[in-house]
């Protein structure tokens, strides 16, 4: 077993005892990249040489390793809507195809800071809508678990990245699931923070009142470890909240006695894969066996999500994506006339479903139609939210599936829109709510992962890493990982 | 809700985008779809609900008005299409 398999705790021991160097890692890495890429597609860029220059700078400084923390040295990937400074950024679109940030995003800043070696981009749906990574402007991304089937999306390349072995841990984003629902589609662990608990600086916005940044990893452990190095206030960001932050592995203690736990009647009901529901229910069994008091509860506004979200997150997209106009950076089509510029660059830079979203949301915000879509939207939204509120009063965490079925055939629903904004329906209400919530794997269906999705109250990582944690230690689900994803 | 050819023809001008006819044949026929399933939010009463744009309970979030380093004029133009003197160069925005 290569060291690049071992958890993020163990490679910084085997660091800082000198067993390994970080420039050992990065080639480990970049090897394993080249021999797994062929049958995954996940990286949309490798940058090898600007990884290798940084991890022979830790290797001379390696005295730092037990100051900066876990992270010293470790190789890590990024979905290509962060911006890197002189990398390529893309955000999966040919409409950014020649993007070269002249700054970090937040996160990118942070992760250099802990001493983390960035090797390259990842493949996502194109300006993160989609939910197949079947949307991105250069390739399909492959699920580790069976190539012919989807990794998820929208950070597909993130979760096949991780779950096929390539990379120890990288970081997604997620809108309407865009973490959790590829985690749990590829068997790895995703978590999505309360909104405002990492800065969105210099994340290419989709909609920007539901976004958030956060990490796919193999364990919970290492999820923990990653949130603790990303999470925290910027002034950049004007949404970034100024909240205390735990020390995330501190509360990793393996106990849930005494928690109190709510599960939602309504994401069991019409539409769920009843093998799906088996296994997420007997993982709620588990953590009852473990101690913990499980309720059923009524949520009762979801089914009006899926609605809510496709109004809101296109109106959002579509003034976000309004930058898009060959003006100052992107592909520019020539014309003789500005407006016509403008016409042909977007035209020819989207693709259709992020047009198909710009169409949505231009519309949901026109003249005659805010107060019927848009306004009636952000109203659903505020029940949504009290629904989360109303159960959180008394409960701890809800246990629900992250995804209604395990991960599709590539190619299967791609004509068809509604039916793969369907797909989103138990990971929508949560970015509604703006609260956190992770996937873990509990189990496999049919050769495929199925995910374990646990939402907490605002700002409480810390009771569902715990709880993560605790279920993830006491059932073998975790050691389960894709035949490409074993490891040497 | 269905969304009519001429629907689709004043909403992409409106976004900046072109469609060729079977475009904007399949967008009609998509858009009406979604925005069908999204009629099901006319059923609840929201009469007395107060929207939410946003889930954090801060307003008007402003730094002090002093200047910070940022980019050099020379990096923000970078990644520009086309430039002049230091500046975005774009086409004609008036005729003649």
């Amino acid at each position: 077993m290569s060291q690049i398999d071992a958890s993020l705790r163990n490679i910084h021991t085997a660091i800082v005892s000198k067993e390994v160097k970080p420039s050992e890692l990065v080639e480990d890495v970049l090897q394993r990249i080249e021999s797994t890429e062929p049958d995954i597609h996940a990286f949309l860029q490798v940058a090898g040489e600007q990884a290798r220059e940084r991890a022979q700078h830790l290797d001379a400084n390696i005295g730092d390793a037990a100051k900066l923390g876990i992270l010293f040295g470790i190789p890590a990937a990024l979905k290509d809507n962060m911006c890197t400074k002189g990398v390529r950024t893309t955000a999966g679109s040919k409409i950014l195809g020649n993007y070269i940030p002249p700054y970090n995003a937040a996160v990118v800043d942070k992760l250099a800071q802990s001493g983390t070696v960035i090797v390259g981009k990842l493949n996502m749906d194109e300006f993160a809508m989609g939910s197949s990574n079947e949307n991105s402007a250069f390739f399909p991304t492959r699920n580790p678990w069976n190539p012919e089937y989807v990794p998820g999306g929208s950070s597909g390349g993130s979760a096949a990245a991780v779950a096929a072995g390539e990379i120890p841990f990288a970081l997604g984003s997620d809108t309407g699931g865009s973490i959790r629902q590829p985690a749990a589609f590829c068997g790895v662990v995703g978590l999505k923070p309360t909104y405002g608990l990492v800065s969105r600086f210099g994340l290419i916005s989709y909609a920007s009142s539901l976004d958030q940044i956060g990490p796919i990893t193999r364990t919970v452990e290492d999820a923990a470890v990653v949130l603790q190095a990303i999470a925290g206030h910027d002034d950049r960001d004007s949404t970034s909240a100024n909240v205390a932050i735990p020390v995330y592995l501190d509360v990793l203690t393996g106990n849930v006695k005494g928690l109190r736990v709510a599960v939602p009647k309504e994401y069991f009901g019409e539409g769920m894969d009843p093998a799906v529901s088996e296994k997420v229910r007997e993982a709620i069994q588990q953590l009852e066996k473990l101690g913990a008091t499980v309720d059923e509860v009524s949520l009762p506004h979801t089914k009006y999500a899926v609605a809510a979200y496709y109004l809101l997150a296109p109106a959002e997209a579509s003034s976000n994506l309004a930058r898009y106009d060959g003006v100052r950076y992107g592909v520019r089509v020539d014309s003789e006339n500005l407006i016509d510029m403008y016409k042909q660059t977007r035209s020819q830079g989207f693709g259709t479903e992020v047009k198909r979203r710009i169409m949505l949301g231009t519309y949901a915000l026109s003249s005659g139609y805010y107060d019927a879509y848009y306004l009636r939207a952000q109203k659903t939204r505020t029940l949504i939210k009290r629904d989360f509120e109303q159960v959180f009063e008394t409960y701890d965490v809800i246990l629900a599936p992250t995804a209604p079925t395990t991960a599709f055939k590539i190619g299967e629903k791609v004509n068809d829109p509604l039916t793969m904004y369907l797909n989103d329906i138990c990971t929508i209400p949560v970015n509604l709510a703006g609260i956190p919530a992770i996937s873990v794997p509990c189990g496999v269906v049919n050769g495929l992962p199925v995910g374990l999705q646990i939402i907490g109250k605002a700002f409480d990582e810390a009771t569902v890493l715990r709880v993560a944690h605790a279920f993830e230690q006491n059932t073998d689900h975790v050691k389960r990982r894709s035949n490409m994803g074993k490891g040497e | 809700m269905t969304i009519s050819i001429q629907d689709v023809e004043h909403v992409a001008n409106l976004a900046r985008l072109t469609f060729t006819d079977e475009e904007k044949e399949q967008f009609a026929d998509t858009l009406s779809k979604i925005l069908h399933y999204a009629d099901q939010l006319q059923e609840l009463d929201v009469a007395d609900v107060e929207p939410t744009s946003h889930v954090l309970h801060i307003t008007n979030v402003v730094r002090k008005d002093e200047a910070r380093p940022w980019l050099s004029n020379e990096e923000a133009l970078a990644n520009a299409p086309e430039e002049e003197d230091g500046q975005f160069r774009v086409p004609a925005v008036m005729e003649g």
